[in-house]
């Protein structure tokens, strides 16, 4: 007489978020991530806020299912309620936080209920610089440059190769815009309307959306079939 | 996660491609969107192919599939043109795509508008979905993203339009559907056949109207930080 609510887990997505690329750079950490949330093969919503602080200290950026990603915000806004109410002086820093989030996230999955995001975590506290990642089946792990999703192939190589510990803001934005143009001409669910934020030791800042200018003026694409012979 | 990269996924040209007739000719339309799973295989692709001097096909569906028969109705048509002596038909080239499809329904996925001029019957637009059913249309969409096009063409189409009215109608719909279908992207190609010959077009991102929720591009952010916003006592 199991009456236990099997229809109680997320067995699929339903409107997802798609890649976030972040990387450490000499002040901080910044991340990037566009604004759209994909149901399915449709581009249904393309105001979505995949990039959110948590307490002072931390970034977040989520890809997969935005339910699951506002549930986890909610979880979070708890966790630095209670940290806050301790009034000690002390506050959890991006360390900590992704911690929490791994436990919470590996454990979901032990039940067979995950929260399908992919999760990246980054921020700067007493001058110590952070940047991990955390998924749906509780793989977690810290570097110098992360990525969600398609951005794992496509972006990941580009920052392999151009990424360095001296970056400054201005090198390190040039470098997320190349990623996401990328990952704009070759990930099916990106839409060209990005988000960038940036945290130091000082804040954090969210920088308002934008759009990438794309190219296309080659002439291998104006006649691609110039070569053939038809006929 | 499933849906990651595969590239063992069949090529799909996941697609949007409209054929409209107007008072002279066709006007063909499509985006440029190959994908392997979500993987954009190629951002550039020729989704409008011709089959003879006087007429092209827009193709959707599988990429193989489609070029294949393409290729052998390219192939028939040769052969039938030197034996009729003058050009053929759009009715006859229509057909022989509808035989294709239809004879192999069980092992194709591609569906097809055939669109061309010829002296007999002017300009003609003849849809092919799956299955191999042909249509005869004075408008026809098709592909993944025609599923956000049918409003606007049930509001926006219009007999006796002019060339310049049609390739407007078909260059505007091909970019809303890739404003709002995964599957469908990078440029916007146009064919226009009429009796004077025919027109290639090709119109980036850039040569667009902007949609809802879309914005105007930039090179880099920084240039939006550093341009200096106007203060409010500014004249």
């Amino acid at each position: 007489m199991a009456t236990v609510a099997e229809s109680e887990r997320t067995l699929y997505p339903y409107v997802t978020g798609s890649s976030v690329v972040a990387l450490k750079y000499k002040d901080g950490i910044l991340m990037a991530a566009d604004m759209g949330g994909s149901y399915g093969s449709t581009l249904r919503y393309k105001s979505i806020e995949r990039l959110k602080p948590v307490g002072k200290h931390t970034l977040l950026g989520a890809s997969g299912e935005i339910s699951d990603f506002q549930e986890i915000l909610r979880y979070l806004d708890e966790l630095i309620l209670y940290d806050n109410m301790w009034d000690d002086g002390n506050s959890l820093g991006p360390k900590e936080v992704h911690s929490y989030l791994t436990r919470v996230m590996y454990n979901r999955r032990n039940k067979f209920n995950p929260l399908w995001n992919s999760l990246v975590l980054g921020g700067v506290k007493n001058g110590q610089k952070y940047l991990g990642m955390v998924n749906m089946i509780g793989i977690n792990f810290e570097d110098n440059h992360v990525a969600t999703g398609l951005g794992n192939h496509l972006a990941r190589p580009i920052l392999r190769d151009e990424w360095n510990e001296n970056l400054t803001f201005e090198e390190g934005v040039k470098l997320l815009e190349k990623c996401m143009r990328v990952l704009l001409y070759r990930d099916r669910s990106a839409v060209n309307k990005i988000q960038i934020s940036k945290i130091t030791e000082e804040d954090c800042t969210v920088f308002p959306p934008f759009s990438l200018k794309t190219y296309w003026d080659f002439s291998a694409f104006k006649n691609p079939t110039a070569a053939v012979d038809l006929i | 996660m499933d849906n990651c990269l595969d590239f063992n996924a069949p090529h799909s040209m996941g697609t949007t491609i409209v054929g409209v007739t107007y008072n002279g000719g066709v006007v063909l339309g499509a985006d440029s969107r190959t994908s392997t799973g979500v993987y954009v295989a190629n951002r550039a692709s020729d989704k409008i192919t011709q089959l003879t001097d006087n007429v092209y096909v827009c193709r959707s569906g599988s990429a193989a599939d489609s070029q294949i028969v393409s290729d052998y109705v390219r192939y028939f048509l040769h052969q039938h043109t030197i034996q009729l002596g003058q050009p053929a038909t759009v009715k006859v080239t229509a057909n022989l795509v509808r035989l294709l499809s239809y004879n192999n329904k069980n092992f194709l996925e591609t569906g097809l508008i055939v669109g061309g001029w010829d002296k007999y019957e002017g300009g003609q637009i003849y849809g092919v979905p799956l299955g191999g059913t042909i249509v005869q249309q004075p408008f026809a969409i098709g592909g993944s993203g025609s599923s956000y096009l049918y409003g606007f063409f049930d509001q926006a189409w219009k007999e006796g339009m002019t060339k310049d009215e049609a390739e407007e109608l078909v260059r505007k719909a091909v970019s809303l559907a890739i404003a709002r279908d995964g599957a469908s992207g990078g440029v916007v190609r146009t064919v226009i056949i009429n009796s004077e010959g025919v027109t290639r077009n090709f119109y980036p991102g850039d040569q667009l109207p902007l949609w809802h929720e879309e914005l105007e591009p930039h090179f880099s952010l920084l240039d939006i930080l550093s341009s200096p916003t106007p203060s409010p006592m500014d004249i």
